[in-house]
C-alpha cells in the first residue's frame, strides 16, 4: 500500500543518487556500453556480441538481463531515475510509450547513412511498429506474431485435408471438430483472460481500433463488432471452453491429449511443442496463417526492436551494434541460437527456416501483419477490451451495451489526458 | 539532561531510518495523490497538474472500484471468522494434554506460514483444478458435481478465501497457543471440582481468558486481510470477470502496470482510511464490551 509504493519511489531517488555518484568517477579509457535485454534472448545474445567486441577493441560491452515481468516497470523507473543504458530490447508495443516519454533516440538520420539496416528488407507491418507520429524510434530485431497452431489428426478426423483459410472454412471446421470429439473436448482454446486472439481477429478488419488520432476508441465499429460476433460465437456454440488460461494446467498436455484442437499462439511455441508434446502427436500438429473473415487474414505485428536512449553518451557506438545484430547473418545465428523468428526478408533466406515446416506459416502471415494503435495507452486498452468480451462470454451481457461502455470508457477515462494534451498542442 | 541527548542518540538512526524510507515517503505519497501523476507528467512535469481531490472523486465514481471494495469486504467477512475457527481450533488440539508429537505437529500445522505464496500457488492451482483437481475429486463422493473454482465468478473469491486460510491460520495459532497456556490451570481444576462440562469450561474460562489475545490476533488478521494482493496476484490475476479484484490489486495495476501514480496513491490513502477506521471500531466495540461484562 501507501507504504511499498511511496518506499520505492525513495529507493529509486537512492539509487539515482548513488549513481550519479557513480558517474562522477573518473572515466577510464575504455568505453562502456550498456545493453538490455529480456528474457531468453539476453541469455544468448552474448555468444554474438563476442565478435563484435573482437571488432572493436576498447569497448567494453555490459549486458545486463532481465525477466519480462520485470521489464517495463525496470524501464520506467529507470528513466525517472536517469539510469537508462546507452540501447535495449524494447517490446514493439512499448515504442509508442517511450517515445511519448522523450527518452528514444530518433533513428532516421543513422538509417539513411547506413549500408547494412534497409528498410525495404523489413516486412513492412514490423517495420511500421517503430514508427510514432513520422518518427523512426526503432529497429525490428526479432518477430513474432500469432497464427494457428492445429491437430492435423484430429481436423482429418472430422474430414478436412487442409487448415481453414477464411472464417466460414473456420466454423464448419470447429462445428465438425466438436461433432466428432464429443461433449468434454472442444475445438478451440480461446484463453478469456488474454486479449491477442481477439485482438488478431479484430486487427484484419479494415476499420482501425482508434481514431481522432488515437483518442478515441472505434470498438462500436461494424468491422470490430464482426470479430467479436465471431469470438463470441466460438463460445455460445461450444466450439470453445470459456476458460481463462489460469484454470488450463498445462496447455501441451491439453493440446497433446485433444483436448482442443486449435490455438492461437506465437513462433515461441514451436520449441516449445517440439519439446513437450507427446511422441505420438509429433508430425501430427501444424502450423497455418490466422484465417481471415474473407480468405488469409492477417495478425498483430509482435517482437521486439532495438532502440537508443536519448541520455546515451556513446550513440554512434550504440548504433554499430544496432547494425552488427542486425546483419543477416547475425539475424541467422540468433534464430538457429533462439528460434526467435528473423525480421528482415533476406534472413529468412536460410536452410534451417526452410527445413522447418512450422515456421512458413509464420513467414507467409508476416506479409500481412499491422502494428498495434500507437498510443502510449494501447495495453491498458487491450485489457479493457477484453473484459468488455469477457463480460459477453462469461457475464451474458449484451455486445451492444459492452461496446458502448468500453468506447466510453476509454474516451472519458484513458485517452482523457492525451486528448486534452493534443488539444492543448503540447506533444504528449 | 545528559541521559536525554544519550536517549536522543540511540533513537536517532532508528528515526532517521523511519523518516527516509516512511514518513518522507508517505507525506510524499499524499501529495502524489492531490495530482494527475502519470507518464505523460514523467516525461514532463508540465503535464502534471494539480487536481486536488479529483483523484478521490474519481475514485468513488469508479465501478471497479466499489466492486473491488466489495469483493474485498467479501473476502475478509469470510477468511476471518473461518481463519480464527481454524487458529483457535489447532492451538486447541495441539494444547490438549492428549495430543502426542505436539512439537512436529506445531511445525506441520505452521509450515504453510513460512512457504513462499508463489510456489504454494501452484500446488494450490492444481488442487482447485476443475477435472484433475483433488477437491473436486473428494467433492465428487459425496455427490457435489465438478465446482469450476477459479474459474466461476462466484467460487473464485472463496477458493482464494480458502487458500489463504490455510496459508494463514498458524500464525495465528502459535500466538493464541501461547495465549492458552498462559491461562492458569487451577481455574480449571476448580471448575472440574464444581463439574463443569468440558464445553462450559470452555465458554466460562478458555474464552474469556483468551479474550485480549483474540482481539489482537482479529485487528491483525483483519488488517493483512484487507490488504489482500499475493493471492489474487498469484492465482487469479483478478479474474474472472474481475470477481478477485482487490483494492490493493487495483491499486498496484494503476500505479505499477499503467503508471497512474496519483489515482493509485489515492486508493492506498482511501484504503489505509478504511483499515483505521475499522480497528478503532473493533477496539470501541471491544472495549464496550469489556466493560458490560
Amino acid at each position: 500500500m501507501a507504504k511499498s509504493g511511496a518506499g520505492r519511489f525513495a529507493r529509486i531517488a537512492t539509487w539515482a543518487a548513488l549513481a550519479a555518484l557513480c558517474a562522477c568517477a573518473p572515466a577510464k579509457q575504455e568505453t562502456t556500453l550498456k545493453f538490455w535485454t529480456f528474457g531468453r534472448e539476453g541469455e544468448v545474445v552474448g555468444e554474438l556480441l563476442v565478435e563484435f567486441e573482437r571488432a572493436h577493441p576498447g569497448v567494453h560491452l555490459v549486458v545486463q538481463n532481465m525477466p519480462l515481468t520485470a521489464a517495463h516497470e525496470k524501464l520506467l523507473t529507470a528513466f525517472a531515475g536517469d539510469a537508462l543504458p546507452d540501447l535495449c530490447q524494447l517490446g514493439n508495443t512499448w515504442i509508442p510509450e517511450f517515445a511519448a516519454l522523450g527518452a528514444l533516440e530518433p533513428l532516421q538520420t543513422y538509417v539513411d547513412k547506413s549500408n547494412v539496416v534497409r528498410r525495404d528488407d523489413y516486412f513492412a507491418g514490423i517495420w511500421d511498429t517503430n514508427v510514432v507520429d513520422g518518427g523512426l524510434y526503432g529497429v525490428s530485431w526479432y518477430v513474432d506474431t500469432r497464427l494457428l497452431f492445429y491437430r492435423k489428426d484430429l481436423l482429418a478426423a472430422a474430414g478436412f485435408e487442409d487448415p481453414p483459410r477464411d472464417w466460414d472454412e473456420w466454423r464448419r471446421a470447429m462445428a465438425a471438430i466438436k461433432r466428432s470429439q464429443g461433449a468434454d473436448k472442444y475445438a478451440i482454446f480461446l484463453p478469456l483472460n488474454e486479449f491477442e486472439p481477439l485482438l488478431n481477429l479484430a486487427i484484419q478488419q479494415p476499420d482501425p481500433l482508434l481514431v481522432d488520432d488515437g483518442t478515441r476508441g472505434n470498438f462500436e465499429s461494424a468491422g470490430f463488432r464482426r470479430a467479436l460476433d465471431f469470438y463470441v460465437e466460438a463460445f455460445r456454440e461450444n466450439w470453445a471452453p470459456p476458460m481463462s488460461n489460469t484454470q488450463i494446467a498445462n496447455v501441451w498436455d491439453e493440446f497433446g491429449k485433444g483436448y482442443f484442437a486449435f490455438y492461437i499462439t506465437g513462433p515461441w511455441n514451436i520449441g516449445e511443442f517440439k519439446r513437450r508434446l507427446p511422441t505420438d502427436v509429433q508430425g501430427h500438429w501444424g502450423t497455418a496463417p490466422l484465417p481471415g473473415a474473407d480468405g488469409p487474414g492477417g495478425g498483430a505485428a509482435g517482437g521486439s526492436s532495438f532502440a537508443i536512449f536519448r541520455a546515451s553518451k556513446h550513440k554512434q557506438l550504440a548504433w554499430e551494434l544496432v547494425e552488427f545484430l542486425s546483419e543477416v547473418e547475425q539475424q541467422q545465428r540468433f534464430y538457429s541460437l533462439t528460434g526467435d523468428l528473423p525480421a528482415r526478408r533476406s534472413a529468412w533466406d536460410f536452410e534451417e527456416l526452410e527445413t522447418d515446416e512450422y515456421t512458413h506459416a509464420f513467414r507467409d502471415q508476416l506479409e500481412r501483419v499491422k502494428p498495434t494503435p500507437k498510443v502510449p495507452e494501447w495495453e491498458r486498452i487491450a485489457n479493457e477490451m477484453q473484459l468488455a468480451a469477457e463480460r459477453v462470454v462469461r457475464g451474458g451481457e449484451s455486445a451492444d451495451s459492452a461496446l458502448r461502455a468500453l468506447d466510453a470508457k476509454i474516451d472519458d477515462v484513458i485517452l482523457a489526458k492525451r486528448r486534452s494534451l493534443l488539444a492543448k498542442g503540447a506533444k504528449p | 539532561m545528559n541521559s536525554q541527548r544519550s536517549a536522543w542518540t540511540f533513537v536517532a538512526p532508528a528515526l532517521f531510518v523511519l523518516g527516509v524510507f516512511l514518513v518522507l515517503p508517505v507525506c510524499a505519497a499524499l501529495l502524489l495523490s492531490l495530482t494527475d501523476f502519470d507518464l505523460y507528467a514523467l516525461a514532463n512535469l508540465d503535464n502534471m497538474r494539480f487536481v486536488g481531490f479529483g483523484n478521490y472523486l474519481d475514485i468513488f465514481n469508479t465501478p471497479l472500484f466499489w466492486k473491488a471494495l466489495g469483493n474485498t469486504v467479501w473476502f475478509v467477512v469470510l477468511s476471518l471468522p473461518l481463519s480464527l475457527a481454524a487458529s483457535l481450533g489447532a492451538a486447541l488440539l495441539l494444547n490438549s494434554p492428549l495430543a502426542r508429537f505436539k512439537g512436529f505437529h506445531r511445525t506441520a500445522l505452521f509450515a504453510p506460514v513460512v512457504t513462499t505464496v508463489v510456489a504454494v500457488a501452484v500446488i494450490w492451482r492444481y488442487l482447485f483444478h476443475t477435472r484433475y483437481g483433488l477437491i473436486n475429486y473428494g467433492l465428487s463422493f459425496l455427490g457435489i458435481g465438478p465446482i469450476d473454482w477459479l474459474g466461476d465468478p462466484h467460487w473464485a473469491m472463496p477458493a482464494l478465501a480458502l487458500f489463504a486460510v490455510w496459508k494463514n491460520f498458524g500464525y495465528n495459532m502459535i500466538i493464541l497457543l501461547a495465549g492458552l497456556q498462559a491461562i492458569p490451570q487451577d481455574l480449571y481444576e476448580a471448575a472440574c471440582i464444581d463439574g463443569a462440562s468440558r464445553r462450559r469450561q470452555f465458554w466460562h474460562i478458555t474464552l474469556p481468558g483468551l479474550r485480549p489475545v483474540l482481539l489482537l490476533v482479529a485487528i491483525i488478521t483483519m488488517a493483512g486481510y484487507f490488504q489482500l494482493f499475493a493471492e489474487p496476484y498469484v492465482m487469479t490475476r483478478g479474474d474472472p470477470l474481475q470477481s478477485t479484484v482487490s483494492v490493493l490489486y487495483l491499486m498496484y495495476e494503476e500505479g505499477f502496470k499503467w503508471w497512474n501514480l496519483g489515482r493509485a496513491s489515492a486508493i492506498a490513502f482511501i484504503l489505509f482510511a478504511l483499515i483505521f477506521a475499522i480497528t478503532r471500531l473493533l477496539l470501541r466495540l471491544a472495549r464496550a464490551r469489556g466493560e458490560t461484562a
